[in-house]
């Protein structure tokens, strides 16, 4: 997954805050900074393991506090799952 | 001490309103006053397959125009509409809760559902698609103390706060517990109730309870008081409220538009028990607490049911305070059906705004109450308006009384 289809998903699930820039460099700009909040963050994980068919670990929320970790913790499964897959 | 806090005053100071004929305090009150009503077919959902089928929905209410996006997947419609009403009455106030001591300011709405309509499809999503597909705000975007936790929230006011779930009685009983939390220190609380379940669920609910009307004629469909009167119409909406302590609207200038100068809350005999009613004394009680007698009061804005039985025991109420038609009596929730928890609380702005604007708003659509008993008023009446008492019964036995004066 890409840092577009993730903040295009928070856009959706999550709304985007007033002034902030969600397609400027934001990979690394924690999530409270975005304006999002760790509900926003498991709503959005929900919509990704349930779309993904990926189950992501129940600490997630708390470690990924930035887009970028977020995605590695997504692309790891996404990951494992298509090896699982191809297996 | 003790004393000087029970005689702390509360002073209206904002008004909020989003209303099935009007969204907006100006809009409502001149459509109020033109007596429009805002009872139509309902559009929020296919109600052609129920028994009743008209409601007051807000109209022209796009959420982007007023709810910051990131709000939006949180929220259910009733709460957007108290957002919007909360910012307006704030707005209107003047005040900076900002600047207040921390701590000194806080919310109290009356509620009656939650949010409904949210909590509908969330739970349609878990029964037929599973857990997976069940929004994570649905944590509390349907809890009844929503709008409190939202208006808090958007506004920074951390001080005392709380929710009253008393059906219809519940405008007015939020507004007495806001006048509590000011008794015992607090310099602002937004109050009043904004409530709304236009959905499937929400009108089985009240289909349930026997009451609806299911006539089809938006103008015949809700008659108080009259002889073919046949239950009520459900609306969506009402007010947010914004009380101060008189002394700290003083202090910062604020314009005041009435006290809350009493208040009562009685309950019904038990079921099976027989006895009068807790309406009557509901009111003398709230007229007692302002050190009033009837015959200051200008105007009544009633409860109307619209069921015969409920409109013959508040018909009783009245004229054993102030005598056969002793007083004017109006309803102008005819325009907007009943609004459950935000019902009352439109009618106090109706109250406050008479009181400003020297005229009591009108009861439409009835032209003649069942027997000569009320003088209800049926067209606009202008005249000066000192002293309004506000009726309210919620279902399950509730009464509320509130007397608003000009203040002077």
């Amino acid at each position: 997954m890409e840092l577009k289809e993730l903040t295009d998903l928070l856009r959706e699930c999550a709304g985007v805050d007033e002034g902030v820039d969600l397609d400027g460099d934001v990979l690394d700009t924690p999530f409270d900074e975005l304006g999002y909040d760790s509900l926003a963050v498991l709503q959005v994980t929900g919509v990704i393991e349930r779309d993904h068919r990926i189950q992501l670990s129940d600490d997630t929320v708390a470690e990924a506090t930035t887009p970028r970790l977020l995605l590695e913790f997504i692309n790891e499964q996404l990951g494992a799952a298509s090896a699982v897959r191809a297996a | 001490m003790t004393t000087a806090l029970a005689t702390t005053t509360a002073v209206f100071t904002g008004i909020g309103v989003t209303a099935p004929n009007g969204l907006g305090t100006e809009a409502w009150w001149r459509a109020t006053l033109a007596g429009e009503s805002g009872i139509r077919p309902v559009s929020r959902f296919d109600a052609s397959g129920y028994p009743a089928r008209l409601a007051g929905e807000v109209p022209g209410f796009d959420p982007a125009e007023h709810i910051p996006s990131r709000l939006l997947p949180a929220t259910d419609h009733m709460t957007r509409l108290a957002l919007t009403a909360a910012r307006e009455a704030v707005e209107d106030s003047g005040a900076s809760p900002d600047e207040l001591p921390p701590y000194s300011a806080g919310v109290v709405t009356a509620a009656s559902a939650g949010g409904f309509e949210y909590g509908q499809r969330e739970l349609q999503a878990l029964w037929s698609k599973g857990g997976q597909y069940v929004s994570a705000y649905q944590s509390y975007a349907w809890f009844y103390a929503v709008n409190t936790g939202q208006i808090s929230i958007r506004h920074g006011l951390r001080g005392p706060s709380g929710v009253l779930v008393t059906e219809q009685a519940g405008g007015l009983d939020a507004v007495a517990q806001a006048r509590r939390q000011l008794r015992k220190g607090s310099k602002l609380i937004v109050s009043g109730g904004v409530d709304g379940a236009i959905c499937p669920w929400g009108w089985t609910a009240q289909l349930a309870g026997g009451r609806m009307s299911t006539v089809t004629d938006p103008g015949r469909a809700y008659l108080p008081f009259a002889a073919e009167a046949s239950g009520y119409v459900v609306g969506e909406g009402g007010a947010i409220l914004v009380l101060e302590d008189a002394e700290a609207a003083r202090d910062r200038g604020a314009r005041v538009y009435g006290r809350l100068a009493g208040y009562a809350a009685t309950f019904d005999p038990a079921p099976g028990r027989g006895g009068e009613p807790g309406l009557r004394r509901a009111a003398e009680l709230a007229l007692e607490e302002a050190s009033l007698a009837p015959s200051a009061v200008d105007v009544v804005f009633a409860d109307a049911a619209g069921v015969p039985e409920l409109d013959r025991q508040e018909t009783d109420a009245l004229t054993a305070l102030f005598g056969t038609r002793g007083v004017p009596v109006t309803a102008p929730k005819t325009m907007t059906g009943r609004l459950l928890a935000g019902g009352a609380s439109l009618d106090l702005a109706a109250a406050l705004l008479s009181v400003r604007d020297a005229v009591i708003p009108p009861t439409v659509n009835v032209t003649a109450p069942a027997d000569g008993a009320l003088d209800l008023v049926t067209a606009v009446r202008r005249g000066p308006v000192r002293t309004a008492l506000v009726l309210a019964r919620g279902r399950g036995g509730f009464n509320a009384a509130a007397v608003v004066t000009a203040d002077d």
